[in-house]
């Protein structure tokens, strides 16, 4: 998206490029943020862009779930209160922000970065399938609930983990109740994801 | 050439279309079968479109991704549809959708799944946009429904690859050498994807590329050529013969497209772990 540059200052401009780039940020909303900054405190936008390097530079996958981490392991896997028989398989680390906004759930993760797509070349070994089955075997799990998106990556994602559990002799469940086919678990809201968790069904 | 829209009341009439007829109305509705989705923004989706009377069509599905979409369930791949398109300044947009047929047997099997993306990245790879096929359109849909109903699914990909070749205009000569013309005798004659088909022992040397290929394999594929799958579906063919012509294939329509089926090393995982299983 294109914002008239002429006749501004560079540093202005250079902003107003890079929050257009930003997802839902047009070239309007992008001068109003730049602008916004400009008059703000100088301690408010050094905080900003502190918070934005410390993103980049602070932030690694956790070493058991690779969710967001900023130690080797997530808050997640290091909070002793969770209910480490169970763990719950998703596409990306977005998804379980959705999950524990709904505050149903209080086992693990595991983040598989992505769904098996054959058609954009994404198969078995982009995605951390073999990470979650060696972690399967080493932990002592009960449950394994697939929470894949519903679209037809994510339920071929959780029919194929579904197989492959099978001979290790985990109970595995799917999410399955409320939330329409074709659809991203990113989007759903609390009430769609409580029914859905309440809802899940053993996976054949 | 660009065939925008198709007015609704004349769309099963088999109506020739005006190029850029300004006259024509903003909104139509088309049969489709989605085959292929790619992520646009936050919530939206860029959807290609099999239609019978329109070819291939890209369109924007707007906020397909949050789950209130109401038309998400219907445009997901491998669905085939009636949907309603508004024409837009570059890209239709999906206004409404409906399901015809979800191919429901295929979504539920990991490994139709694997042989029905197959077909429709064929599909997506050797047909350009806005160019009418109804016969190929009939293909598509016939060969999804077969995948539903039918047990010998490496035969109905086989069937679906060489109708689709003959489709698209790259049907190989399997009845006579293609240099020196003569009828191929009942000996291990060769496949040659670049000259567009068999070369006799003698003419082989003309081109390095070429492969040997069984008398019963070129048996096959002639009947494959020549026949509706009723004839075939009754076929039963040994494993080592399937993948003798599965690999001839493959590596014609690779020659074709100059480049790798993307979706071909999934069929092959997934072929290989129903072996494991059984
Ligand atoms: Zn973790
Ligand atoms: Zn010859």
């Amino acid at each position: 998206m294109e914002v008239n540059v002429s006749n501004t200052a560079d540093s202005v401009n250079r902003l107003i490029q890079e929050f257009a780039k930003l997802p839902g940020i047009g070239p309007k909303s992008a001068q109003r943020l730049t602008y916004h900054l400009l008059r703000a405190p100088k301690e408010q936008v050094l905080a900003l862009a502190e918070a934005m390097e410390s993103l980049k530079n602070n932030t690694r996958l956790c070493s058991a779930c690779f969710n967001i981490a900023d130690a080797d392991f997530c808050p997640i896997c290091r909070n002793n209160l969770r209910d480490i028989t169970s763990i719950c398989v998703v596409e990306q680390p977005q998804d379980i922000l959705a999950l524990e906004h709904s505050g149903i759930y209080k086992g693990l993760y595991h983040v598989l970065h992505g769904a098996i797509s054959p058609t954009d070349g994404i198969g078995v070994n982009d995605i951390k399938i073999d990470e979650l089955i060696e972690r399967l075997k080493n932990a002592k799990v009960d449950e394994v609930i697939l929470a894949t998106n519903p679209t037809l990556e994510g339920e071929q994602t959780a029919m194929y983990i579904s197989k492959i559990i099978a001979p290790i002799g985990i109970k595995v469940t799917r999410l399955a109740r409320g939330l329409p086919f074709g659809t991203e678990l990113e989007y759903a809201d609390d009430v769609t994801l409580s029914r859905a968790i309440e809802g899940r069904q053993e996976f054949k | 050439m660009i065939y925008e829209s198709l007015p609704v009341t004349q769309f099963r009439s088999g109506y020739t279309l005006n190029v850029n007829n300004m006259s024509e109305p903003r909104n139509y509705k088309t049969e489709a079968i989605i085959i292929k989705k790619t992520k646009l923004g936050e919530a939206d989706r860029i959807l290609t479109l099999y239609t019978p009377r329109l070819g291939k069509i890209q369109a924007v599905a707007k906020s397909i991704r949050q789950p209130k979409s109401k038309m998400s369930g219907h445009l997901e791949l491998l669905t085939f549809s009636m949907v309603s398109l508004a024409r837009g300044k570059n890209l239709a947009t999906v206004t409404g959708s409906q399901t015809i047929n979800s191919f429901l047997p295929i979504k539920n099997d990991l490994k139709l799944t694997a042989y029905a993306l197959y077909v429709i990245e064929l599909v997506n790879q050797f047909t350009g946009e806005h160019i009418e096929d109804h016969a190929l359109f009939k293909l598509l849909l016939d060969v999804l429904e077969k995948l539903c109903s039918e047990k010998n699914r490496d035969m109905i990909l086989r069937y679906f690859e060489v109708k689709l070749l003959d489709n698209v205009g790259y049907r190989p000569q399997l009845r006579q050498c293609v240099s020196c013309r003569a009828q191929l005798k009942p000996t291990i004659n060769s496949f040659c994807p670049g000259a567009g088909g068999m070369l006799c022992p003698d003419c082989k040397h003309i081109n390095h590329f070429c492969y040997p290929i069984s008398v019963n394999a070129v048996k096959i594929l002639r009947l494959l050529q020549g026949c509706n799958y009723n004839t075939i579906s009754r076929l039963k063919i040994n494993t080592e013969l399937d993948l003798e012509i599965e690999r001839l294939l493959r590596i014609y329509i690779k020659f074709l497209l100059e480049k790798e089926i993307k979706s071909v090393s999934w069929l092959d995982t997934i072929k290989k772990q129903a072996e494991k299983i059984q």
